[in-house]
């Protein structure tokens, strides 16, 4: 198990559970449940633990799948340097998030999973991951110009008569079977199409 | 599209069935908790939302029960054998099993959610009603409990206005219960995303385990009695048509009515995963078993790049084309079990694969088997599973196109087809191949050219030279590569490969190459096979309409990809 990325795994619950205390959240304050105002804070936390998890970090081996249109948020995530870089914060940021929405029922499951997606980023967090922004590739392409170098100034030096045969020229004179051409044969062509 | 109906029709029925009893189970459900005379008080207080979470349950039950059969892989190796006489759809069939199952797997979250909101609103509906003190049906049915000492004929849960939903959760079996088996499936779902479990296999095989406490944990779940229904008797007794409305004068002296009486609904979750249950830990007894068979391995040969080739032997093995095992090695890692195309024909005395270094244990394994020691590590195998393409030696000419990795079961495919042209076997209507092999770079499959290299040599000893057409393409190539390609132009092998047939670089332009075929072949039928991306699947089989003839007795191409 020495290769696994735990920040990754943690990514992906703690999404899920922005989901679900989005949801649990919507179902509370629609229904008008006791305790709604948690209702409230639990879709408010959700929309932000959505927002901060959407872009996934960069892989440290192998290459990463970018989540659809994750480059907006990549850059916000940037502005914040260190915060959102150091898992530790991610942590017991995400657990101190979860536990207003414990106190009411419908958004306790989203409790218990983000919980549970904290202590997995505290466990990558202890073994030293963190999160790197995937960067866009520069786009280069190779000017076809640029690869055109300048044109020589002297001739090619020129190997002896046997060897400029070129392959194009070898296969007309074999199918012609007469030695015409700029170049003169020293051997006899003889046609050998069986 | 006729072209993918006849390849797909067996898929579209099964999952319409599927989607089907889905639908059924769920409104007969709904109807049921909706209309039933039984549940007449309860939905007094619950209205709706009773039937909701009901119906959900149901459908929940219904794919938990599913849910086990696809990966149950040694039944459905059985079952595929015994459906020898099948059609090849049939087969095909059963190898879409890991895509079935996560279709069930998400349909069990869609009515996760379904099911928990509507017991939300239920929870909220009975707290409201117990502290309701307006004297209506609703909340005289919650005091009940207050009427019954003992047994209790009691409807609302929650005993007391200041019983908080959360204490009821947590202190009733099917609340606890719920909480837990929703939480592993949250944790299922999320270590399964494909992300994550082509990444760090690890990671996915062992918390997919927690699969057991959803099994056990949802079997308990119904055995609080916590949804509740009059009983036989009251119903006989004192029917809610009759009584409903004079609530107030319930068990009063000159009233016909008594107060209703209730029961718990008995569980039956357990009779629906009982069976797949059981059957599941058959499967993992029989893999076990299996496994525990011993296995010799006859030869280890070290291939460039890093590829492990074993060569092994196990008593009662035989195999078809293009399938594959679990390989489990104990001294590296206890419990995984990893997946590998075998590579072998089966006309081969022994069976082979060709690991690569691609991971955790891969790189373990192979480090494992360089030491040379002289007690080379054990290996546990199960299997094959899996079938392909008997399908491949059905058609007059076969194209077969390997996308990097995807080239591996075509080298079984190829040295079967091999063997059995070699002795004039019946069965192989092939007489023209067309493989076309597409990748990065050769390095780790230089075991596969050296395959190609000794096959051309057989076929130019037997005069046959045109039975196998194959075409190299490298698409990370560079200048310097195609520069020096350009300058051996006149060699009789490839510098690349050594082989007589010239790598190609960048993509094959299929337009050109189907039609080649086409007009070569003016009258066959030619089956396309493809092991590799998806993008190249769209590709082939777009193409395979465009150049298939209108007229039936001309050139026809059918498109078959294979999850290998």
């Amino acid at each position: 198990m020495g290769q696994i990325e735990w920040a990754m795994w943690a990514n992906e619950q703690a999404l899920a559970s922005g989901l679900i205390l989005i949801m649990g959240g919507i179902v509370a304050t629609a229904g008008q449940f006791t305790k709604w105002y948690f209702g409230v804070y639990s879709i408010g936390a959700g929309v932000f633990v959505c927002l901060l998890e959407y872009p996934r970090g960069k892989r440290r081996k192998g290459s990463t799948m970018e989540r659809c249109g994750q480059k907006y948020m990549t850059k916000v995530l940037k502005l914040f340097g260190p915060l959102t870089r150091n898992y530790y914060i991610r942590a017991f940021l995400h657990l101190g998030l979860s536990v207003p929405a414990g106190f009411l029922l419908a958004t306790i499951l989203g409790t218990a999973c983000l919980a549970i997606a904290s202590s997995i980023y505290l466990l990558a967090a202890v073994r030293g991951e963190q999160w790197i922004p995937i960067e866009p590739k520069p786009k280069e392409r190779p000017q076809v110009g640029a690869t055109i170098k300048q044109p020589p100034s002297n001739p090619p030096p020129r190997p002896p008569a046997e060897a400029r045969k070129k392959p194009s020229e070898e296969e007309a004179a074999g199918a012609v079977g007469v030695s015409g051409g700029p170049q003169e044969n020293p051997v006899p062509v003889i046609d050998e199409v069986v | 599209m006729g072209n993918w109906v006849v390849n797909h029709w067996f898929s579209v029925l099964f999952l319409a069935t599927w989607l089907g009893l889905n639908v059924f189970l769920f409104v007969h459900a709904f109807l049921s908790y909706e209309k039933a005379d039984k549940y007449y008080y309860t939905r007094e207080i619950l209205g709706s939302a009773l039937a909701w979470a009901r119906a959900s349950a149901r459908c929940l039950n219904f794919n938990s029960m599913l849910i086990l059969f696809p990966v149950c892989r040694n039944l459905l190796s059985f079952l595929r054998g015994t459906c020898s006489f099948c059609r090849c759809t049939l087969r095909k069939q059963l190898d879409h099993n890991l895509t079935f199952h996560k279709l069930v797997a998400y349909m069990i979250c869609l009515h996760t959610a379904i099911h928990i909101i509507a017991h939300l609103f239920n929870f909220e509906h009975y707290s409201r009603s117990q502290q309701a003190t307006d004297g209506s049906l609703a909340s005289i049915l919650s005091t009940l409990s207050h009427q019954e000492k003992g047994e209790g004929s009691w409807l609302n849960p929650i005993q007391s206005p200041n019983m908080t939903v959360e204490y009821v959760t947590f202190t009733s079996i099917a609340g606890l219960t719920g909480v837990i088996i929703t939480i592993a499936l949250v944790l299922m779902v999320t270590s399964a995303m494909e992300f994550i479990q082509r990444s760090y296999f690890e990671v996915f095989w062992y918390t997919h385990h927690i699969f057991i406490i959803y099994f056990i944990g949802l079997g308990i779940h119904g055995t609080g009695g916590i949804v509740r229904g009059q009983t036989e008797e009251s119903l006989n007794e004192s029917h809610p048509h009759r009584c409903a409305e004079s609530f107030k004068h319930w068990d009063d002296h000159d009233s016909h009515c008594k107060h209703p009486q209730f029961e718990g609904l008995p569980t039956e979750s357990w009779k629906w995963i009982l069976v797949p249950g059981v059957l599941y830990i058959f499967e993992r007894i029989l893999r076990f078993y299996r496994s525990q068979q011993k296995v010799v391995i006859t030869k280890v040969v070290m291939h460039p790049s890093k590829v492990l080739e074993l060569q092994m032997n196990k008593r009662g093995f035989s195999m078809e084309v293009g399938q594959y095992i679990f390989v489990n090695c104990p001294s590296i890692s206890y419990l995984e079990w990893h997946p590998f195309t075998l590579t072998s024909a089966p006309e081969e005395d022994f069976f082979s694969i060709h690991i690569r270094a691609a991971g955790d244990w891969t790189e373990n394994v192979i480090r494992a088997f360089e030491r040379q020691q002289s007690q080379i590590p054990r290996i546990e195998v199960d299997g094959p599973f899996g079938t392909v393409s008997e399908d491949v030696f059905q058609y007059e000419v076969a194209v077969l196109v390997g996308a990097g990795i995807g080239v591996t079961p075509f080298a079984s495919i190829l040295k079967s087809i091999w063997y059995k042209f070699q002795h004039a076997d019946h069965n192989l209507k092939t007489q023209t191949i067309y493989f076309y092999w597409i990748c990065r770079e050769t390095g780790a499959f230089a075991w596969f050219n050296d395959l190609l290299a000794s096959l051309e040599r057989e076929m130019e000893e037997l005069g046959k030279v045109d039975f196998l057409n194959y075409r190299l393409f490298l698409t990370g190539w560079d200048s310097n590569i195609a520069g020096h390609a350009a300058l051996n132009f006149d060699k009789a092998t490839d510098i690349l490969t050594g082989l007589k047939q010239k790598t190609s670089f960048g993509r094959p332009m299929w337009d050109n190459e189907f039609s080649t075929i086409a007009n070569a072949h003016p009258r066959s039928v030619v089956g396309v096979f493809l092991c590799g991306p998806q993008t190249l699947a769209k590709s082939l089989s777009k193409r395979c309409h465009q150049y298939s003839s209108l007229d039936p007795r001309k050139v026809q191409f059918y498109f078959n990809k294979e999850n290998f």
